[in-house]
């Protein structure tokens, strides 16, 4: 293991520290945590709060979406590992401005335990909490003899439209119906050509052949649902259309978001490259995307791939709320 | 037999040092059908209880209570709020029984609530269930709890994130039942409680 690190004990603190000492006028750490929060608070004053968080090792996931317009707080967890409900419950409280606050919580098992917990320690401070359990990853079946499907880099588009929502004025239940709404809407994909390694394991999480890459890895290194050789760009988009696109009937008469992922260790120019490919293949059912991101938003640490995330905007203010500006350091 | 401060740390300070010695191991298992921090997990929580515990807690609810709320603070992931639940139930149900069964029985359903799994599904529980009632009947041995253990490896995980390998995590024994098992042989080497 290679890694530009001081203690694999220290990774998440030190990184904490790094990010609210770079970027004083975003962000400030909520204190005695590894949460951070807004550094402007005013921002705040009178409105909702949107608390998100999680395992760490998908920078700038979630700390780098913390700022006016988008999340209130985000709260790290150890790498790969859910945060605590201590520690969450701490940042609810710091976000609290009296209108409640709504989490945005990845589906896996730690995570909804840790955030269920908090919730619960919320609600003995009368401290309004409301909640959605991302699951955008198709790579899943749907099934209630599993977890069930993975949060993945399609909930940036949840805290975007959430957090915008929040600085316009909205309420905390109109904030969770809105997510509610949202959710379906929501679907990715993903394929990796090499494994994340932990920092705390030194080992990679799970070990691909040179010229081997897997479709529908998660972003733990969760396995995926195919192996096989690796092939050209548009090969790859058209592998990973198609199965959105047996999910959501991609329909030229529909409005998209689409997010271009690069997972930690792939380069923008390859993510520029599939994301060329990527329109044309769009192109083919006639649709143009609304809105368009394309670079490393919810990485796995080193982990080599890209995920593709399509958003259909079924309702026209959620193209409003990606467009509103806002201050944050990642979006 | 029954429960006292003084066995309860012993207990505990056993489990750490299982959970220390074989870290590395629990997070291989892990590695096979879940994420690869199992061990490193129990390893932090268990380190700060034994430190917790060394302040030497007036009775026994305040110990349970003091174990609970420090894996919940300190190990995260699954692992965290489920064994802090357990020892949470137990704390709860310290203040009208001292019968270890008693106690242990109210840490399964607090488990079982608070992950939403039942036997069957490759979890903690499929030890926890067949190792409560061994303590109950004051029948719990080595050999018991190894192949409780053990049982787990032929299971097809319908919980956690083993879950997404359906069939594929067939012949790995569960790294939750593992440490659970460890938790179990630390009770019965500890004098006086069983």
């Amino acid at each position: 293991m290679k890694k530009i690190i001081n203690d694999p004990a220290n990774v998440v603190p030190e990184m904490v520290e790094g990010m609210v000492r770079s970027y004083p006028q975003y962000i400030v750490r909520v204190k005695d945590t590894e949460a951070v929060m807004r550094a402007d608070k005013d921002s705040m004053a009178g409105k909702v709060g949107i608390v998100s968080g999680g395992g760490s090792g998908h920078e700038p996931t979630h700390a780098g979406f913390v700022g006016k317009g988008i999340l209130s707080a985000a709260v790290c967890g150890q790498v790969f590992t859910s945060p605590t409900p201590d520690q969450i419950y701490e940042a609810i409280k710091a976000v609290n401005q009296g209108q409640g606050v709504f989490l945005v919580i990845k589906n896996y098992s730690g995570d909804v335990m840790n955030f269920d917990m908090a919730k619960d320690m919320a609600d003995m401070d009368d401290i309004k909490v409301k909640s959605i359990v991302v699951d955008d990853d198709i790579a899943v079946e749907n099934s209630t003899f599993t977890q069930g499907r993975r949060g993945v880099a399609g909930t940036l588009f949840m805290h975007k439209i959430l957090g915008a929502m929040a600085q316009n004025g909205a309420s905390l239940d109109e904030i969770d119906a809105t997510a509610k709404k949202v959710l379906p809407n929501i679907k990715t994909i993903a394929v990796a050509l090499s494994a994340a390694t932990n920092p705390e394991t030194g080992k990679p999480g799970f070990v691909l052949k040179d010229n081997e890459i897997e479709y529908g890895v998660g972003i733990h290194s969760e396995p995926g649902y195919r192996r096989e050789q690796i092939k050209p760009a548009k090969d790859l988009v058209t592998e990973l259309v198609g199965k959105l696109n047996d999910e959501m009937h991609l329909d030229q008469d529909k409005k998209y978001a689409v997010l271009v992922n690069g997972m930690g260790a792939t380069p923008l120019m390859e993510q520029y490259i599939f994301s060329n490919d990527l329109l044309n293949k769009l192109a083919e059912f006639n649709v143009k995307p609304a809105f368009m991101k394309v670079g490393n938003y919810m990485t796995s640490l080193d982990m080599a791939g890209i995920s593709l995330t399509i958003f259909e905007l079924a309702d026209d203010k959620w193209l409003e709320y990606l467009n509103q500006p806002v201050e944050t350091i990642a979006w | 037999m029954s429960l006292t401060v003084k066995n309860v740390i012993e207990w505990m300070n056993n489990f750490s040092s299982k959970i220390e010695q074989n870290k590395q191991f629990l997070s291989d298992l892990d590695t096979a059908i879940g994420d690869g921090d199992h061990g490193f997990n129990m390893s932090r929580g268990m380190t700060a209880v034994s430190q917790k515990l060394s302040t030497e807690p007036k009775t026994i609810t305040d110990a349970f209570k003091q174990i609970a709320m420090t894996l919940i603070s300190t190990v995260g992931g699954a692992s965290g709020p489920l064994y802090g639940t357990a020892f949470l139930e137990m704390a709860k149900k310290s203040s009208t029984s001292s019968d270890i069964g008693d106690l242990l029985d109210a840490a399964l359903t607090g488990i079982k609530k608070r992950g939403g799994a039942e036997p069957g599904d490759k979890t903690m529980v499929d030890v926890w269930t067949v190792l409560v009632s061994e303590v109950k009947t004051n029948t719990l041995t080595q050999e018991k709890i190894d192949s409780a253990v053990a049982a787990t490896k032929d299971l097809v995980a319908k919980k956690g994130r083993a879950s997404y390998l359906g069939e594929r995590s067939k012949g790995h024994v569960d790294p939750g039942s593992q440490s659970s098992g460890y938790l179990f042989k630390a009770l019965l080497e500890t004098e006086g409680i069983l």
